[in-house]
């Protein structure tokens, strides 16, 4: 046990969409700071775990704390980076607007933006390399720019615990370089990120600790002890394909050949 | 000059005022994908028409006013509850609630007997923009004295306040109604509760419904809700011009609508005029066919009205 509060602590959660239970009764400690993995097969209750910790929506059971304070208490030091295909990208809106949606906490309610605030948001666009997007309109940016203007809203937030939801998802390469990048510095400044990943053969490079979820918590730790090709097979119930033992092995060079994934 | 200002001048600002009002918020509504909306609160405001009638049993404005905006009130937050409790779809909310709460008016109307004291139809449905003189306007310093003014039919006067209380809203909650219209997820994550904001629109809907009702009627509610919208969004896709080209459309809409009721048939030789409100949608139509075949969004990018 760390002796700094855990950047996100669940205890007894459950979840359900309707009569469906999603999460059942998880319990998880997320790491204080550094790079933390949600990891588990579709259906898994990923983005609904970092959806209940934040409100959004309804639990049927149990208790959320951030940094060991409640979610009103902390909601400044989090950051929360959507899915990307949750919202309407047809929205009038440019780059700018939307990286500067990132800074209305510092602004407050009723208040208009102003200049230097403005500015905060145009180097957080510039820091996923959009600088020179600012003023395009959102619809006419790729998937991978848009997904890179959402990542620097979340910066623009200054948050020391970000949640992001598939933040890799359907980025081109040189998105997913950027978001490395950034995910790295956050790192190195001791602020936590907690992300949900897709990609079996990326998740021991990216991050250094994961959770692995199917309804409720597998298996949970340094990405070491617990990404194992044990652990995997009882989160996705033995339905991995392409399970090789040498592409899980700890500290072992990026898994060469084709990525191992899950059977949908 | 004199004449214009008594005879038309109160209905023509109610028209533009009505269509202002409407338009501006018909944005929110177009940008969430929930035009519906308009349609379901011009629908759910007739049982509140009857209560305010049967309560003070006379057809003064007032009384029936404030109810009607207690049902809109009333539509909305029932709309939220369902979506909330049932997680219904909104569409799905919607129509159960407007249908719903129509239905009792019709039941009202029947029980209460304010039928057979003739609770205008004709008016609910198409409004009664003819009705609105100014009789005590003089000449155009007429429009800068509060006496004259104060004598204005109480439906316009109602409108002007309806809309300044709209422009406020907008002014005020600018940047946080963009932010929950695109997002409401993340605005939640921060602290912007959208569900307080969406309700502010619907709230804001309400009132602009209800008071835009007198003058246009509750069916051409829903055209002065979705047309300036969507006639902008063919032609923008800038946030802050949205709202400027959708007041644009809203002036044209409803100061063109009204000259087209006294000049159509004046050209065509008919015996008798239009109906300024058909007039208005008809114009609308119009506006929204141009916008589609010569804006730049409008053949080559379909947009959702819906």
């Amino acid at each position: 046990m760390s002796i700094a509060p855990p950047a996100l602590e669940v205890r007894n959660l459950s979840v359900a969409y309707r009569e469906a239970p999603v999460l059942r009764g998880v319990n998880w400690r997320a790491p204080a700071s550094g790079l933390t993995a949600i990891v588990g097969p579709n259906g898994a209750g990923k983005s609904t775990l970092l959806k209940a910790a934040l409100g959004l929506v309804p639990r049927l059971a149990g208790e959320v704390r951030f940094f060991g304070q409640e979610l009103r208490q902390a909601r400044r030091r989090i950051g929360y980076l959507p899915q990307r295909a949750s919202v309407d990208w047809d929205f009038p809106a440019t780059a700018l607007q939307v990286a500067a949606m990132g800074r209305y906490p510092r602004v407050g309610w009723f208040l208009p933006l102003p200049r230097a605030e403005r500015e905060r948001a145009r180097a957080a666009l510039a820091e996923v390399g959009m600088a020179d997007f600012a003023g395009r309109q959102i619809g006419q940016l790729s998937g991978g720019q848009q997904q890179r203007v959402f990542l620097a809203r979340a910066l623009a937030l200054e948050a020391d615990l970000y949640l992001m939801d598939e933040p890799f998802a359907g980025v081109d390469a040189a998105t997913e370089r950027a978001i490395i990048d950034v995910l790295h510095r956050l790192g190195r400044e001791g602020r936590a990120v907690i992300a949900v990943h897709h990609d079996l053969a990326t998740a021991p490079q990216y991050f250094q600790h994961v959770c692995l979820l199917n309804g409720g918590v597998v298996a949970a730790g340094p990405m070491e002890t617990t990404f194992t090709a044990e652990n995997l097979s009882r989160t996705y119930g033995g339905r991995l394909s392409l399970l090789d033992e040498a592409a899980l092995r700890p500290a072992a060079a990026p898994p060469a050949g084709r990525p191992l994934r899950a059977v949908p | 000059m004199t004449l214009f200002l008594q005879l038309d001048f109160a209905a023509l600002s109610a028209a533009v005022l009505a269509c202002l009002a409407c338009g501006l918020l018909g944005n929110l509504l177009l940008l969430t994908r929930q035009s519906l909306l308009g349609d379901a609160i011009s629908h759910s405001v007739l049982p509140g028409l009857v209560m305010g009638f049967i309560v003070t049993g006379t057809r003064a404005t007032l009384p029936m006013v404030l109810g009607a905006m207690a049902a809109a009130v009333l539509a909305a937050l029932l709309i939220s509850l369902i979506r909330r409790l049932a997680r219904l779809e909104a569409g799905a909310a919607m129509g159960v609630v407007f249908s719903g709460m129509f239905a009792l008016g019709l039941v009202l109307i029947e029980v209460s007997g304010a039928r057979s004291v003739d609770l205008d139809v004709d008016c609910v449905l198409y409004g009664q923009l003819e009705a609105l003189i100014w009789p005590a306007a003089t000449g155009l310093s007429s429009l800068w004295d509060p006496v004259a003014l104060a004598d204005m039919p109480q439906e316009t006067r109602t409108l002007a306040g309806v809309l300044a209380l709209t422009l406020a809203g907008l002014a005020l909650l600018w940047k946080e109604l963009r932010l929950a219209a695109f997002d409401p997820d993340f605005a939640a994550s921060i602290g912007f509760a959208p569900r307080g904001l969406s309700l502010v629109v619907l709230v804001l809907v309400s009132v602009a419904c209800v008071a835009a009702f007198w003058a246009v009627g509750s069916i051409l509610v829903i055209a002065a809700l979705v047309a300036p919208a969507a006639i902008a969004r063919l032609l923008t896709d800038d946030y802050r011009r949205q709202f400027l080209l959708s007041a644009a459309a809203a002036v044209l809409m409803g100061a063109g609508g009204y000259g087209a009721a006294i000049l159509v048939p004046w050209l065509l030789g008919l015996g008798h005029g239009l109906n300024a409100a058909g007039m208005m949608a008809v114009v609308a139509g119009l506006l929204l066919a141009l916008a589609w075949a010569f804006g730049p969004y409008g053949r080559v990018r379909r947009v959702s009205v819906a």
